[in-house]
């Protein structure tokens, strides 16, 4: 495959099922990704706060001061490793600021995600997140300690803005895991515009030569208006659409939209079966 | 009107005759969702892929004959949905896990022999370097070893202090805390040097050498007052496990680093994370590891004081270590 062909502007990217069906996925903007990560380190910072607090509380109690320090310690190791690991290794394959920003893990071939990538894809976070972390945190401590905190930040810079740097949006862990991070939005099923349509019995009809005139680009629009529900723009559209068919009949706009919409889509995809395919106005193939 | 009705009525029908299918695979979706695939009982087990199959085949056919945008955008996310459920076969964890260390992890191990020979062969070598180094000019020590890790075992220390530091059980109580400490320090370090191997593996390369040069320092401190059997003693209790480990997880990070500089026949990018899940396996097992080792460290050490039974328990670790990873049928499926 040419390079050109995989590597797309857009964030859109098409995934071929096994079954031969394309699906299309879009992937998460940075801006989403960036978000669900300063969701997922203020739950791990609040976690060992808690965590701390309590071992704190035990700690006066002289003989349980070694079982305090040493949950405290796996406990901080836990939440530092495992947190991110735990999360998305289990179906929803996403943190918790991941589900927050409806994004989910997924293989970048296809394939299944295994416990294997997530892992890869989350230990990365070390030397991504955890290091320069450290080393700025250190370089705070020591006062000014120029080097180690340049460093510390060039550091941080290079992995923080890598997902920037590529149209895949990876980041250091999705490229040695291949993985990548997607949208994965519910979408609800609308009601069927036809329906009201069907219901009323006093609505316009049209002709083929009315019907002739917009193509399916128009008619997806006209359904996105309809959808909405958008009082001017209904009525600027019904003022429009009517202006081109020469109409007069000035009845409710909704009504008038929704019996076009209804004989447009029945004509089109009555087109379709027969194998044509009529893509706009300026279409007359 | 008339030549329009038809195809409305059969779109109309085409949605009527499936949206049950729909809501019944969104609800099952939903309830795997919830960490409660379990609960399903068979059939729902048995109707899931059936309404997957089902809704992708909607979706192709209202590809082709329906103008309803909406619509077709519901199935799509629907599909998509149904398809990332479906493709991550999800076997309950202590399946998973039973299976990954029967197979996966020796097998992931076998997969990076050739750089754990690498790394091995450098630790060695770094050891060996260090150790002539500091024997030639002690000033070397400093250099290779942080002074407060050496707690005073330097160049300079008596025969008595070295001697004490091998064998004197520790002053303060607190075992529990010193072994988890160790366990998490040495999984930390273990964890960067796999992540650094992104970088070519040139810091794990670097981090392996420094750690043999230091081993090799600290031989040279300790041989010259006939300490240097029971260094070795002391180290091997835990150090064949914990050193192997270390190892392991060089070999790990430099695995990654050479599918990213010579990825071979593959896309440089498709190498590097069949390189990661490998490598990523072998870490797991790294901090496993680890904290088997941080036990053997933080008690079996402090507790067994005596030469003989140090160098038994570090050899029988050794021995089972080599067997788990290397002794199993070749041909084991994963």
């Amino acid at each position: 495959m040419a390079r050109a062909n995989r590597l797309p502007r857009t964030l859109d990217r098409a995934l071929v099922t096994p079954e031969g069906v394309v699906l299309n996925v879009r992937l998460a903007s940075a801006s989403a990704r960036a978000g669900a990560l300063i969701v997922d380190l203020l739950l791990m910072l609040v976690t060992l706060g808690l965590l701390t607090w309590a071992v704190g509380s035990v700690l006066s109690d002289r003989n349980a001061q070694s079982v305090a320090a040493v949950i405290w310690l796996l406990g901080f190791f836990a939440i530092r490793n495992l947190y991110f690991i735990a999360f998305e290794s289990g179906p929803r394959a996403a943190t918790i600021g991941k589900r927050l920003m409806k994004l989910r893990v997924v293989a970048r071939d296809g394939g299944r995600l295994t416990t294997g990538a997530v892992v890869a894809r989350n230990m990365m976070r070390e030397v991504e997140l955890m290091l320069p972390l450290t080393m700025l945190a250190m370089a705070m401590a020591e006062g000014g300690g120029g080097g180690t905190l340049s460093f510390g930040l060039a550091w941080a810079a290079i992995f923080l803005f890598l997902p920037l740097f590529n149209r895949d949006r990876l980041r250091a862990g999705d490229i040695v895991a291949g993985t990548w991070v997607v949208e994965n939005e519910r979408r609800k099923i609308g009601i069927d515009l036809i329906d009201a349509v069907a219901a009323n019995d006093d609505a316009p009809s049209f002709s083929a030569d009315e019907l002739a005139v917009y193509g399916t680009f128009e008619l997806h629009k006209l359904e996105a208006v309809l959808r909405q529900n958008n009082g001017s723009a209904i009525e600027a559209v019904a003022a429009t659409i009517r202006g081109k068919l020469g109409r007069t009949d000035w009845g409710d706009d909704r009504v008038f939209l929704e019996a076009y919409y209804a004989a447009l889509r029945g004509e089109l995809e009555g087109g379709l079966l027969m194998g044509r395919h009529k893509a706009d106005k300026f279409d007359t193939a | 009107m008339t030549d329009t009705a038809r195809p409305l009525f059969a779109v109309r029908h085409f949605r009527a005759e499936r949206e049950e299918d729909w809501a019944r695979l969104e609800a099952l979706l939903d309830r795997v969702e919830k960490r409660s695939a379990r609960r399903l009982t068979d059939d729902d087990l048995s109707e899931l892929p059936r309404l997957y199959r089902a809704t992708l085949s909607a979706l192709s056919i209202a590809r082709e004959t329906s103008l309803d945008a909406a619509l077709i955008d519901y199935l799509e996310g629907l599909s998509t949905r149904a398809y990332f459920i479906l493709y991550s076969a999800r076997e309950p964890m202590g399946v998973k896990l039973r299976q990954f260390a029967r197979f996966g992890l020796p097998k992931a191990v076998r997969g990076i022999v050739p750089e754990l020979l690498v790394i091995a062969a450098l630790f060695f070598a770094s050891a060996l370097a260090g150790y002539f180094l500091v024997t030639a000019d002690p000033e070397w020590f400093g250099a290779m070893v942080d002074p407060g890790l050496a707690a005073g075992r330097d160049m300079e220390a008596s025969a008595e202090t070295l001697r004490v530091s091998l064998y004197d059980p520790p002053g303060q109580s607190g075992l529990e805390v010193f072994a988890t400490m160790l366990f998490t320090h040495n999984s930390r370090i273990a964890i960067l040097a796999f992540a650094l191997g992104f970088a070519f593996g040139v810091p794990t390369l670097f981090l392996v050498a420094s750690n043999g040069a230091m081993l090799g320092a600290f031989y040279a401190a300790f041989v010259p007052h006939g300490l240097g059997w029971g260094l070795t003693g002391w180290l091997m209790i835990h150090g064949t496990t914990e050193i192997f480990a270390i190892l392991l997880a060089g070999a790990a990070g430099l695995h990654i680093g050479r599918a990213v500089a010579f990825p071979g026949s593959r896309a440089r990018m498709a190498a590097a994370s069949e390189a990661g899940r490998r490598a990523a396996k072998v870490m797991v097992g790294v901090v496993g590891m680890m904290l088997i080792a941080g036990l053997l460290e933080g008690f079996g050490r402090q507790l067994i004081s005596q030469d003989l039974p140090r160098y038994a328990i570090g050899i029988v670790m050794l021995a089972l270590w080599l067997v788990y990873f290397f002794g199993g049928r070749r041909g084991a499926r994963e």
